[in-house]
């Protein structure tokens, strides 16, 4: 089966650089899957999972904020951060949530819109996290 | 003629002096090897995100994005980015002296300024003007994108709510282990990337292709933040790096200025030691003479 090259692209550094067979990502407009020789996309990525497919094995990543570029058989993610499901530490995604939910509830009013906005995103990020270890579970 | 053992004291004094300088010395250059590495993993990031940048914002003029509108200038608001630390030489110095004199050009021009800081040098060295809207402190010894962004979003509210018409940065940029000098940038309104015409040529032929998803607008409007924030962790990843570099210098300085002052404080006991046993010695002759008479 063709392949598309994947590159996964951080701040601290490249995540992903592999061949794969398809790759699956949260768009803004709604998930998208992308096959070998796509035609040339720009799209931007919401908090969410990433997953790619290679011989059958499926492996999934959390990725925030950012966006993917597809041209010429290559796919490039620049996301703020990436994490392999596996590696992602629930303990602390599950504390994460808790703490957004409490400043969510805290930041009600209307004045204190930026603090919310702030909270949505951290839940968002801690919601994705473990939904990703959970789908690299199975 | 100071006494023996008050040299002595001095001579022990310098030369534990020179062990910690010596010791900072050699921290800094662990760490800037560390700040380097940082440094170097961002950059395909970066890289990236500013040819992809490019390829949009070319056919953005018309757009209404809140991020790149041009308004005339009233207020300025200036971000300082410097070490947490000092004993680095003159390099925070450099940065907060570079940022007082933007503040008496933008005030002969009848502009407004605000300050934003970030690390405590800048805040301490910006303290007395009074303009300090916001400062980030003790994020310099291990920041991430995460706090980069904090400070893009306060910077871009301000702007986006109209008190400040335009942004500047202002940091250390690292050029060599040997040099590092304060850098200005415009930060907002974002200015479109000016590209060659060969870019442009290779452009046309391709991106009549793309697909955007949402619209090449509505992407903007979520990468032009994003740009923000790649822009001040960039800043601070230079101030990071000039910082240790800075500091080497500085440590080696002063541990050479250290040596000088033992070899000189040595020759100074020698000098002090002859003398008493002259003496001694003229003291003996002279008691061996009276007995003698």
């Amino acid at each position: 089966m063709a392949q598309i090259h994947l590159e996964v692209v951080t701040p601290t550094g490249p995540v992903v650089s592999d061949d794969v067979d398809l790759v699956t990502a949260p768009g803004v407009g709604g998930e998208f899957g992308v096959l070998a020789n796509h035609a040339p996309f720009l799209s931007t990525i919401k908090t969410g999972t990433l997953s790619f497919k290679k011989d059958k094995n499926t492996k999934y990543l959390m990725v925030s904020g950012g966006f993917s570029e597809v041209s010429n058989n290559k796919i490039t993610f620049l996301v703020e951060s990436a994490e392999f499901g596996h590696e992602i530490d629930v303990d602390r995604a599950l504390r994460a949530r808790e703490r957004a939910e409490k400043r969510l509830a805290q930041a009600q009013s209307q004045s204190e819109k930026i603090n919310r906005a702030r909270a949505e995103a951290a839940l968002k990020r801690a919601l994705a996290r473990l939904r990703t270890a959970e789908l690299a579970k199975q | 003629m100071p006494g023996l053992k008050d040299v002595k004291d001095k001579i022990d004094g310098v030369s534990k002096t020179s062990q910690i300088t010596q010791a900072m010395n050699m921290v800094a250059s662990a760490k800037l090897r560390g700040a380097q590495e940082k440094m170097e993993s961002f950059r395909p990031y970066s890289a990236k995100f500013a040819e992809a940048m490019g390829d949009l914002s070319s056919g953005m003029e018309g757009a209404d994005l809140p991020l790149m509108e041009v308004r005339e200038v009233k207020s300025v608001e200036i971000v300082a980015v410097t070490s947490d630390r000092g004993l680095c030489g003159s390099f925070n110095a450099h940065i907060i002296s570079t940022v007082h004199k933007l503040i008496k050009q933008y005030e002969d021009e009848g502009k407004k300024v605000s300050i934003v800081t970030v690390g405590n040098k800048a805040f301490q060295g910006l303290r007395r003007t009074g303009k300090i809207r916001t400062s980030y402190k003790d994020i310099m010894g291990n920041f991430q994108m995460f706090n980069a962004r904090e400070i893009s979003q306060g910077i871009s509210e301000a702007f986006i709510k109209g008190e400040s018409d335009q942004v500047d940065l202002i940091y250390g940029k690292f050029h060599s282990v040997a040099v590092q000098k304060p850098e200005v940038e415009q930060l907002l309104p974002i200015k479109p990337v000016e590209k060659g015409e060969e870019a442009e040529e290779q452009k046309s032929a391709v991106s009549g292709a793309y697909i955007y998803e949402p619209e090449p607008g509505e992407i903007m409007e979520v990468l032009l933040p994003l740009f923000l924030n790649v822009q001040i962790y960039h800043a601070m990843l230079e101030v990071g790096a000039s910082e240790h570099a800075a500091r080497m210098t500085a440590m080696d300085n002063a541990t050479n200025a250290c040596k000088d002052m033992i070899a000189e404080l040595t020759q100074l006991y020698n000098k002090a030691r002859q003398a008493a046993i002259t003496g001694e010695l003229m003291d003996i002759v002279g008691g061996a003479e009276a007995l003698k008479g």
